[in-house]
């Protein structure tokens, strides 16, 4: 097996036997979104305005949930330090993490998601939109948050400074996935929007293992 | 008094020539110099901070020298810090053992990041085989820095970078390394470790980092 292969398998694998991240995530991502109706009022066409925006908010927040500790693990017992050694490339490695880590909570925030929309009273027309957006949104989400995990490495109450990193460099993302779902529920055409999110997927996966990689070296110094 | 000129970098051996380490605002050791010949032994003493484990993380190309030079058969190892990764283990302080995977897991992940190994035969060298199927959250102190060393014997690299690898260790498992070092070194592997207790490494240069405190 590729070494890449073996850290995704092995992310996996460690994500899995502690399960509680995938669990944590999706938890949160609906109960956040329970809270909604509880306080602006169950009104339905109130909620079908702002469903879309909701869920996507929350699904942001859901993700950056479990990005602490996408690094501080390995960093803590000495295996970042060991696999910082290995001969795949940092970066390699950067990108197998975000990979095992979309798998780990990405993916099931995307199943959870039409549900939720459900509850919201999400008009019909928007469910596709919603799920090709989070499907080409969350691992840019993922991309940009391991950038954010590896600088905020080592620093006291990193996840605050993690929040303060990552969130508005989560605002495109947000923008655009809301405007697909806004786009087709109003009858116009979603795919520029699905476009420009799948840009910023494409900008994230070579620039963000990048830019992770080079935090790693820095915090390992 | 004036740091001397280095001297050229020799054509073979791991070597170095006027390094120096900074670690934050203090100087922790400069105009140091060393040469590791194949089949040859370092072994780096001295007080506590006197820069052992820094300048093992130099070696390993962890950190960067504040001066100096490192070089590989006459080639500076920053030119190509790949080639230098896919050459070496180091074993730290820290185990790099996760509580929920098995001992032979563990093993078999770190030897198939290095291109695979003989997973089996590493855990028979550090009498590892009782314990293959057990989660390292069982582990003791002992056990757990057997695994880390049991890296080593895993798959093959030419120069071993140990970070005080006998501590915790029991007498049966100090000999396990010590035979595991001197089968290495008849192989023409090269070894620098770190160490508070007399090792008995036969041949081994002892290098005293309180020498090189400025």
């Amino acid at each position: 097996m590729s070494p890449f292969r073996l850290l995704v398998q092995r992310d996996l694998r460690l994500a899995l036997r502690q399960g509680g991240d995938a669990a944590m995530v999706v938890g949160f991502f609906v109960l956040a979104t329970i809270l909604f109706p509880f306080g602006v009022g169950p009104e339905p066409a109130l909620l079908q305005r702002i469903a879309a925006g909701i869920l996507w908010v929350t699904a942001l927040l859901a993700a950056l949930l479990s990005l602490e500790r996408l690094f501080q693990a390995d960093w803590e017992d000495g295996s970042l330090e060991a696999l910082a050694l290995m001969p795949l490339p940092l970066e390699a490695q950067v990108l197998a993490k975000c990979l095992a880590h979309w798998l780990v909570t990405g993916l099931p925030l995307i199943v959870a998601a039409p549900l939720l929309g459900l509850l919201l009273n999400l008009d019909a027309a928007g469910y596709p939109a919603l799920l090709a957006g989070l499907l080409l949104g969350t691992p840019t989400l993922s991309l940009i948050g391991a950038v954010g995990a590896a600088l905020s490495l080592g620093a006291r109450r990193g996840g605050v400074l993690l929040s303060l990193l990552v969130l508005p460099l989560y605002i495109p993302v947000l923008i655009f996935g809301v405007g697909a779902i806004e786009a087709s529920i109003g009858g116009f055409a979603a795919r520029p929007h699905l476009l420009l999110l799948g840009a910023l997927l494409a900008g994230a996966l070579p620039l963000s293992p990048l830019a992770a990689a080079a935090a790693l070296r820095q915090a390992l110094e | 008094m004036p740091a001397p000129p280095p001297p050229p970098l020799p054509a073979i051996g791991f070597a170095a020539t006027g390094l120096a380490c900074r670690r934050g605002e203090r100087l922790v050791f400069a105009g140091l110099s060393f040469l590791l010949a194949p089949g040859e032994a370092l072994l780096l003493t001295g007080p506590n901070g006197s820069g052992k484990s820094s300048l093992l993380r130099l070696m390993a190309g962890l950190a960067r020298p504040e001066a100096g030079l490192l070089a590989w058969d006459g080639a500076a190892v920053g030119d190509d810090p790949a080639a230098h990764r896919a050459r070496l283990h180091f074993i730290g302080h820290q185990e790099a053992v996760k509580p929920v995977l098995t001992v032979a897991e563990t093993l078999a992940f770190w030897a198939g990041m290095r291109g695979g190994g003989d997973v089996a035969a590493a855990l028979g060298r550090f009498r590892l085989e009782t314990l293959a199927d057990w989660p390292c959250r069982m582990l003791s102190a002992g056990q757990r820095r057997r695994l880390a060393l049991a890296r080593l014997a895993a798959s093959p690299a030419p120069l071993w970078l140990l970070d005080e690898p006998t501590t915790a260790l029991d007498s049966d498992a100090l000999a396990d390394l010590l035979e595991a070092i001197a089968a290495h070194r008849a192989q023409g592997g090269r070894v620098a470790l770190s160490t508070h207790a007399a090792l008995p490494l036969a041949g081994a240069t002892n290098l005293s980092l309180a020498d090189f405190t400025p």
